[in-house]
């Protein structure tokens, strides 16, 4: 596969090239096209969301949504001030795509927003920025200024008379406003607590009117669909699975990184892309998609192609794309007690199970890490994890359990040991 | 009395015009931070003056300020360095890199040397785990692949 041109990478072929965040590279390369031929021919609406929809393009934030789906709720002829909303807000661990997005290609972005926000009948959009990567808070907003000084963001665009506006509003340090009602409420200048839905954001989002919020690798897949195509996007992929997909790979590779790499691409490969298992250790576990995806041993990693079916059907998820290993010298215990206190210190507290139930899995997970775990813990946990799935407003608690179900199922050998010896059968 | 320079209020103006005019509190978040890089911290009176700016109740900018993690309710050390921890950086090495700082800096996670020169925190994914170990210096610059040499050389640079 040839790397770093604009036809066979989707997102982040700009890096082969000097600069590859400005302007001047990415117009150079047929950016702003697809925009241009819209506002020139006045595409309709429809069509455009058809060819979304061919593309197969799911969601990259973790969901999987079908996002032409997802664009055709938006009640795009109603009356009134309508928002596009990107999701840059990324903190679940093990993923750091939409960061290189932003660093690398914000042009594309800006342009499947502006794509977006004219499809969608939206007067404004906003891109949710990640609170930890302030610098590219500061990047993006330069990238805006030369866009705008071009005319491609403000009143009259590109003389066609249509005015769209897009502004970086900058998170501050909470995981929870990745989803996305919260994402809203945080716009809105407010504590990050997820709303009940319905009524969903595309009936009822920021300010309470229409919003469509997409994932920043989603929105930066538009403009490449409608330059080649629906159809060409879903060849990309896979059925049901249209495109390449960036995946972060971290923890045990020689190589951590971005791959971005068609769906449906055998996990075997990106390992090897990533350089295999750090200094020839022996693979033992994945978390495929993201801190929230339930873990997979070795064997069944290897055998399985990266897409949202494939890996669904193995018991996890493709989420985010995240993909995090770990080698043979890993406690899973000590893992997991990680994973889980981050879910205790993320959940925003507003649901009893959830803010609860996320502090009694981490400290009986921290016990059993400290060697003062009791025999009927693991049926605790299991007990406690059914008790928050499905029981609270948004997914953070699906999210906390969907570790804890997984390694307990998976690595069960290794909890009770550590419960049995007071001590770890991997690292003595 | 002005509780915020001339250039921290241009700031959150700015901020502000990214907003529909009776949307004011949209701001808030960046006004707190905008406060908190002038003030080094928030104390309850500088949070309580930013409402009053954006023209909302003060108890809802404190809400905001007590539900972010990287606002800071009582004073820390003029160089704030937030190691994640997380299971990535954590399988990268992260452990090794928070034992040299504590070391190093003869502190814990959470506290401040008492030349108040550093404060020392643990955080969580900042969003870069490909290049991992990692820190945030003052919530805004962030320093990869930490190495026990790259952290020595990091807090020699920070005055």
């Amino acid at each position: 596969m040839s790397l770093n041109t604009p036809d066979t990478q989707v997102c982040l072929w700009t890096l082969g090239y000097d600069n590859p965040a400005s302007l001047a590279t990415y117009t150079a390369n047929g950016g702003y096209e697809a925009l241009k031929k819209i506002l020139a021919e006045k595409t309709p609406a429809e069509a455009i969301i058809e060819q979304v929809k061919i593309s197969a393009l799911r969601g990259r934030g973790g969901a999987g949504f079908p996002t032409g789906l997802k664009w055709s709720f938006m009640p795009r002829t109603f009356p009134g001030d309508k928002y596009v909303v990107c999701n840059t807000d990324e903190g679940e661990p093990g993923t750091f795509k939409d960061r290189d997005i932003v660093r690398f290609n914000p042009h594309q972005l800006i342009e499947g927003m502006l794509i977006a926000g004219y499809t969608l009948g939206a007067k404004a959009g906003y891109n949710y920025i990640h609170g930890e990567i302030f610098e590219q808070y500061q990047s993006w907003e330069v990238a805006l200024n030369e866009a705008r000084a071009a005319g491609l963001l403000g009143k009259d665009i590109l003389g066609s008379g249509w005015d769209f506006d897009l502004h970086a509003h900058h998170g501050y340090g909470a995981y929870i406003c990745g989803e996305e009602t919260a994402l809203l409420e945080s716009i809105e200048g407010k504590k990050g607590q997820p709303r009940f839905k319905p009524p969903f954001p595309a009936s009822y989002g920021l300010y309470g009117k229409p919003t469509t919020i997409n994932n920043t690798e989603t929105l930066a897949s538009i403009p490449w669909i409608l330059r080649h195509g629906g159809q060409a996007f879903l060849e990309l992929g896979k059925p049901n699975n249209g495109g390449a997909k960036i995946f972060s790979i971290s923890g045990h590779v020689n190589k951590p990184g971005n791959y971005e790499i068609p769906l449906g691409t055998p996990f075997p490969d990106l390992l090897e892309m990533a350089g295999g298992v750090r200094n020839g250790h022996k693979l033992k576990a994945v978390i495929p998609g993201g801190s929230s995806a339930p873990v997979l041993p070795a064997e069944v990693m290897m055998g399985l192609t990266l897409d949202f079916d494939a890996i669904a059907k193995a018991g996890s998820m493709l989420g985010s794309g995240a993909v995090i290993v770990m080698d043979e010298t890993v406690c899973m215990v000590k893992a997991l007690e990680r994973l889980s206190y981050f879910y205790f210190e993320e959940s925003c507290g507003q649901c009893t199970p959830c803010r609860e139930g996320t502090g009694w899995l981490y400290r009986i997970i921290q016990r059993i890490e400290h060697g003062q775990g009791r025999p009927a813990d693991l049926d605790e946990l299991l007990r406690i994890g059914n008790n928050i799935g499905g029981r609270t407003i948004c997914a953070l608690g699906d999210a906390a359990v969907g570790p804890v179900a997984s390694f307990v199922k998976h690595f069960r050998k290794e909890f009770e040991y550590h419960i049995e010896n007071k001590r770890c059968m991997v690292n003595h | 009395m002005t509780m915020l320079t001339a250039e921290s209020l241009a700031l959150i103006d700015q901020e502000c015009a990214k907003y529909p005019a009776e949307q004011r509190q949209s701001a808030v978040m960046a006004a707190l931070r905008i406060a908190q890089t002038e003030k080094g911290w928030l104390a309850k009176d500088t949070i309580a003056y930013v409402a009053d700016y954006l023209g909302m109740p003060a108890i809802a900018a404190y809400e905001v300020a007590t539900f972010y993690n990287m606002y800071e309710l009582a004073p820390v050390g003029r160089h704030k360095v937030t190691l994640c921890t997380n299971l990535p950086c954590q399988l990268q090495g992260a452990d090794r890199i928070g034992a040299h700082l504590q070391n190093k800096l003869g502190i814990g996670f959470g506290e401040t040397t008492p030349d108040g020169r550093y404060t020392l925190k643990e955080g969580e994914c900042m969003g870069a785990c490909g290049h991992g170990p990692l820190c945030l210096h003052n919530n805004h610059q962030m320093h990869a692949h930490l190495t026990p040499e790259s952290v020595d050389k990091l807090l020699d640079e920070l005055k």
